[in-house]
């Protein structure tokens, strides 16, 4: 008798989901997966028509195994991302294997190893079109393999990061092969000259993005780059071969698209080459020269011919005197500065370089070790907007600068505070930060649970939070977090010896936790992990390093419901890690 | 008479070395037996005496002159009746004669000025014995040409004479040569316009009067319709047909002279025969007859032949020229008509040194003789350019689409660049190594994989599942890309209550189909 009505109720739901527009049912989907990542497994078991419904909804398709794809694929006919980052071995078997599958457009090989030219044959043939390919870390990647992917006439982003085997030739056939190109990545290509470049310059007219971070190229690779009139971000980390000779070489104006422009760790350029890329790209939003060479005052009013720039980072560079002071005079767009591990930021200049950018949003501060409270009075008040304050190890700031912080800037959303001299008082303070998304207090051994109370209850949008060695919290600090802040991700606790099982109980209510640090723990046992491998079902980092109290029977568990582990640090100690579908395992030996 | 003769010929030698290598010449003559001999006692006495006073000279200046190899082919030719010459009416000229009598008298005022100046500088000058010497030797020249232009115009004259003239003809040059006057008459009686040049040494060309003269004469005998010109051809022997001027612009690499805009009369002009240009050897020894292609080579062949050729004066690499006059520039024409290299081009390139000449006439007018042995598709005329393919050939291993071949990646891309749809191919057998490795196993697994979609999985599944799988088809463990079980042994008691069946939302699928963790859907 009961198997008619289910019968009936079933045929009585399907046409009711047919007659919803998938866009309706994709938004309704869209807001179940946001709240619990896990219940759109659930819908998909409810009925046939709720399971094409999900297999129509979703966007990626994320593989464990490489040579059970195909199936895959049959079963998400519509999936446009092919993701096989998890799978570290794909043969050319496996490649060979896919049928056609036109709805992919994006495929993510970055971390797989395995396949050759025969492979990249079948996957172009496989998926006609694709449009996304990422074959980073690909150290046997050859230029044979190229000429197949320039088969892929469509592709319009390419990633060959580490792919150190390619030479021009390659390049070059990418270049003719694949004329709708916008974004390539050729780090660490070291067998990439300017030959190839420039046919890639003439061939793909398109690029918007060029990485060549850690090449080879030399000053006669500019003129072919400067000719891509679309060209928008151009990335020149590490390029060693870049001076000021060659920077010299580049016209006045010569590229009018460039907006952003990375060349830090560029050891042989100086004030003089930066006035050159000053001179030809007027057009930059972003700058970055970090670890470059010292800061002049000439270089930096030379900065005020960028009347756009937003973003200047200038990591580890040794500042001159007023060199400083004449970003603040030159640079008033800046909406982001980076000035971490910077010597020569004293309080007079950086005061009087924040009093002119007003529309700074994001500050990075981080070991700027002589700065005091002057200038975080100056931070405060010149730029209330700030959305983002790294000040990291800023030690001479005292606990009135803290509360500077809480009281005027409300709209932050990142802080950092590691190694600062931090206690209740201050937490309190900044408790005024509603929007707080992440914060970082480690090594901040006065605060206690009593501080974290504070965070806990204004800050309820807390996603990230680090506690890494602040001895002072226990269970109850990490209960109230816990429980106020219901969208936190990722957690550190490393070293906080002071906790329990209790902590994880707590944190496995947490159900959107990713990151777990509990390194050094003593007291977390198995029990604790196995709360968190049951509540926290989307768990993929986790330290558990020096936690000796958690044996195997913590692995067990998490081998069981933690799917999405992707790295687990432990120990030697620990006998069984296996059976977790995919995972990186740092094994530490004594 | 044979000491007048003798001195003027020696001093005219020391002034102008290429009187060696046109004793030489005649020493191969003489040596062809005396078919000539009568002909040349009438013209001057004992050629034969004059170049044992000068061998240390020998060969001194190679690109004066390059002999042919073989005198006695020309020669023959000299003696074929020109079909043109059979009817005497027809090439007695009144106006060429008149030209050629007017050409006389110029060219005697011009030597009696030169005399006159000596005459009136010899007070003056006292050690200026070169220069005397010099100026002796060109009114030597100038009065062999005289006198040679004095009998081709009569023996144009006097149809009966025509044949013992053309028999002389040689002897006359032989003349010419053996006093040092390389200038035009003598060798255009040959007719030869193109050797009138060959022997136009440039150390002859003393005063600046002479020069010009010479220049006037370069560009009067260049003149096609020459008038002059047409009297020689009909009294010489050689019969110069007229040839259609075509234009062979064959395009030259590196034959010299390319780049440089010298203006048209700036410059001597001289050209080669054809049997010069392909002679092996340029420099000769007068006492063996031996060739040498260079003259050092040449002077240390000497050496063999007495202790006169090992004074280091002997010995000593000449020096240009004495004299402080600086040589007159001189460029090459090719004696191939129509050519651009020709003289007579409208738009004539000179070639700048012989060794242009040679590389530039066995180029572009002769055949390709020198096949690689490698490719056996590259031929070349040139054996040094054969040498340098060699070098290369079989490393063309930068390779277009299209097929071509390049030898240097630059030139590659650039083709690459240039044309569209070209793209840069690699060697074939990298790729077939790796497809044909490849195939056989991706055929195979392509079958397999069809097999695992229509729920046939276990029969189907890699080597790296064990049927094993196959029973804990629902279990989640199933996906993990290793066995469990060996490594759990006791464990299932434990593992299965924790285990939530439900969870699997593909119990109820195909257990092929379950190869994904559909987790994180939009992340």
């Amino acid at each position: 008798m009961a198997t008619p009505t289910q019968h009936h109720k079933r045929r009585r739901l399907s046409p009711a989901l047919h007659d919803v527009a998938d866009e309706l049912l994709f938004l309704i989907l869209d807001r179940v997966a946001a709240d619990d990542p896990r219940a759109l497994k659930s819908f998909a078991l409810a009925s046939r028509a709720c399971h094409a419904a999900e297999a129509r909804h979703r966007r990626l398709l994320r593989a464990f195994r490489a040579d059970l794809l195909p199936a895959a694929l049959a079963r998400y006919p519509t999936v446009p991302r092919l993701d096989l980052s998890l799978c570290p071995r794909v043969t050319d078997a496996s490649l060979a294997a896919l049928s056609t599958a036109p709805s992919v457009s994006a495929v993510d090989l970055s971390r797989s190893r395995g396949f050759g030219a025969a492979g990249l044959t079948a996957l172009v043939a496989a998926c006609p079109n694709l449009t996304d390919l990422d074959l980073s870390n690909g150290l046997d990647f050859t230029d044979a393999g190229a000429a197949e992917v320039a088969k892929a006439r469509r592709l319009q982003r390419l990633s060959l990061s580490r792919c150190k085997q390619l030479t021009d030739m390659g390049l070059g056939c990418i270049a003719v092969g694949c004329p709708d190109l916008r974004e390539l990545s050729l780090k660490w290509c070291i067998g990439v000259t300017h030959m190839g470049l420039d046919l890639l310059a003439l061939k793909c007219k398109k690029l918007k993005i060029l990485d060549l971070s850690y090449t080879m190229i030399v000053k006669n690779c500019f003129p072919a780059i400067m000719k891509l009139q679309n060209l928008e971000v151009l990335i020149l980390v590490g390029c060693n071969g870049i001076d000021d000779d060659a920077l010299d070489s580049l016209d006045q104006e010569c590229s009018k698209s460039l907006q952003v422009l990375d060349m830090s760790n560029s050891y042989n350029v100086t004030h003089v080459g930066v006035l050159s890329v000053v001179n030809a790209m007027p057009n930059l939003l972003e700058l970055n020269l970090s670890y470059c060479c010292p800061v002049t005052p000439s270089m930096s009013s030379s900065f005020k011919m960028i009347h756009k720039l937003q973003t200047l980072k200038l990591d580890g560079c040794q500042f001159m005197p007023d060199g400083l002071k004449s970003i603040g005079k030159s640079c008033v767009s800046l909406r982001e500065l980076s000035l971490s591990k910077c010597s020569g930021v004293t309080d007079t200049y950086l005061s009087f370089a924040v009093s002119r950018l007003k529309n700074l949003l994001k500050l990075d501060i981080t070991c700027c070790r002589k700065i005091t409270d002057v200038s975080l009075a100056a931070i405060t008040s010149s730029c209330p907007s700030l959305i983002s304050l790294r000040m990291e190890s800023c030690s001479l700031v005292s606990s009135e600068g803290m509360h500077l912080i809480g009281k005027h800037c409300s709209h932050l959303e990142e802080l950092d505070l590691t190694d600062n001299d931090l206690d209740d008082e201050c937490l309190k303070a900044l408790s005024g930060c509603r929007k707080l998304s992440s914060l970082k207090i480690g090594i901040c051994l006065r605060i206690s649970d009593e501080g974290l109370n504070h965070i806990s209850k204004s800050c309820s949008d807390l996603r990230e939070i680090d506690l890494y060695r602040s001895g002072g919290i226990s269970d109850v600090g990490v209960t109230h977090i816990a429980q106020g802040c219901p969208m936190l991700e990722s957690i550190n606790l490393s070293y906080c010896t002071k906790i329990t099982d209790r902590s994880l109980r707590s944190l496995s209510k947490c159900i959107k936790l990713n990151t777990l640090e509990i390194r050094g723990c003593p007291m977390v046992s198995s029990a604790g992990l196995s709360e968190i491998a049951t509540g926290c079902r989307l768990l993929s980092k986790l330290d558990i390093k020096k936690c000796f109290e958690i044996n195997d029977l913590g692995m067990i568990f998490l081998s069981q419901f933690s799917h999405s582990l992707r790295q687990v640090l432990t120990l030697s100690s620990v006998n069984v890690i296996i059976a977790i579908p995919c995972f990186t395992i740092v094994l530490i030996t004594y | 008479m044979e000491s007048g003769l003798g001195r003027s010929s020696e001093t005219s030698l020391k002034a102008s070395p290429s009187m060696a290598s046109n004793t030489s010449r005649n020493t191969d003559l003489d040596q062809q037996g005396g078919r000539f001999n009568s002909m040349d006692q009438s013209f001057f006495a004992r050629p034969g005496q004059s170049f044992p006073a000068f061998p240390p000279l020998f060969g001194v200046q190679s690109s004066s002159l390059y002999l042919p190899d073989d005198n006695e082919a020309k020669i023959g030719n000299q003696f074929e009746p020109n079909p043109s010459l059979n009817n005497p009416t027809v090439d007695w000229d009144p106006q060429v004669m008149l030209s050629n009598l007017s050409f006389l008298e110029q060219k005697i005022k011009q030597v009696k000025d030169i005399v006159q100046s000596m005459s009136s500088r010899e007070s003056q000058v006292a050690g200026g014995s070169s220069e005397v010497q010099a100026k002796q030797q060109l009114v030597t020249a100038d009065l062999t040409c005289i006198i040679i232009q004095l009998i081709s115009t009569a023996g144009s004259l006097l149809p009966s004479m025509k044949n013992p003239l053309l028999s002389s003809n040689p002897a006359v040059r032989h003349l010419s040569n053996t006093l040092g006057s390389p200038m035009g008459f003598g060798s255009s009686c040959n007719q030869r316009p193109s050797s009138n040049n060959e022997v136009t040494i440039p150390d002859i060309t003393k005063t600046p009067d002479y020069e010009e003269l010479m220049n006037s004469f370069n560009t009067a005998t260049q003149g096609e319709s020459d008038e002059l010109m047409k009297c020689q051809n009909s009294c010489g022997g050689e019969g110069s047909e007229p040839i259609p001027m075509e234009d062979h612009d064959v395009k030259e690499s590196d034959d010299g002279g390319e780049g440089e805009n010298l203006p048209p009369g700036s410059y001597v002009v001289l050209q080669l025969e054809k049997e010069e240009i392909l002679a092996p050897h340029t420099h000769f020894c007068l006492i063996c007859g031996k060739g040498f292609k260079r003259d050092a080579n040449l002077r240390m062949h000497m050496r063999g032949h007495g202790d006169e050729y090992k004074t280091p004066a002997a010995l000593a690499k000449p020096s240009k020229d004495s004299s402080s006059e600086p040589a007159p520039v001189t460029r090459y024409s090719c004696p191939y008509v129509g050519c651009k290299r020709n003289k007579e081009h409208r738009k004539f390139q000179p070639l700048k040194t012989i060794l242009c000449v040679k590389n530039h006439y066995k180029r572009s007018h002769c055949d390709k003789s020198y096949t690689c042995s490698r490719c056996n598709t590259k031929k070349f005329s040139v054996i040094a350019d054969l040498k340098t393919h060699e070098k290369h050939c079989g490393r063309d291993k930068w390779l277009c689409s299209c097929g071509t071949t390049f030898s240097r990646k630059d030139k590659l891309f650039g083709h690459v660049a240039l044309f569209q749809g070209h793209t840069p191919a690699l060697p074939m057998d990298d790729v077939k190594v790796t497809g044909a490795s490849e195939q056989s196993p991706d055929s195979e697994a392509m079958n397999n994989m069809v097999g695992s979609i229509v729920y046939n999985f276990a029969g189907s599944s890699s080597d790296d599942i064990p049927n094993l799988d196959m029973k804990m088809a629902d279990d989640t463990r199933y996906f993990s890309p290793l066995c469990i079980d060996p490594c759990f042994g006791g464990l299932d008691d434990f593992t299965r209550p924790g285990f939530d069946i439900s969870e699997n939302p593909f119990s109820f699928l195909p257990s092929g189909s379950c190869s994904f963790e559909p987790q994180n859907g939009d992340s």
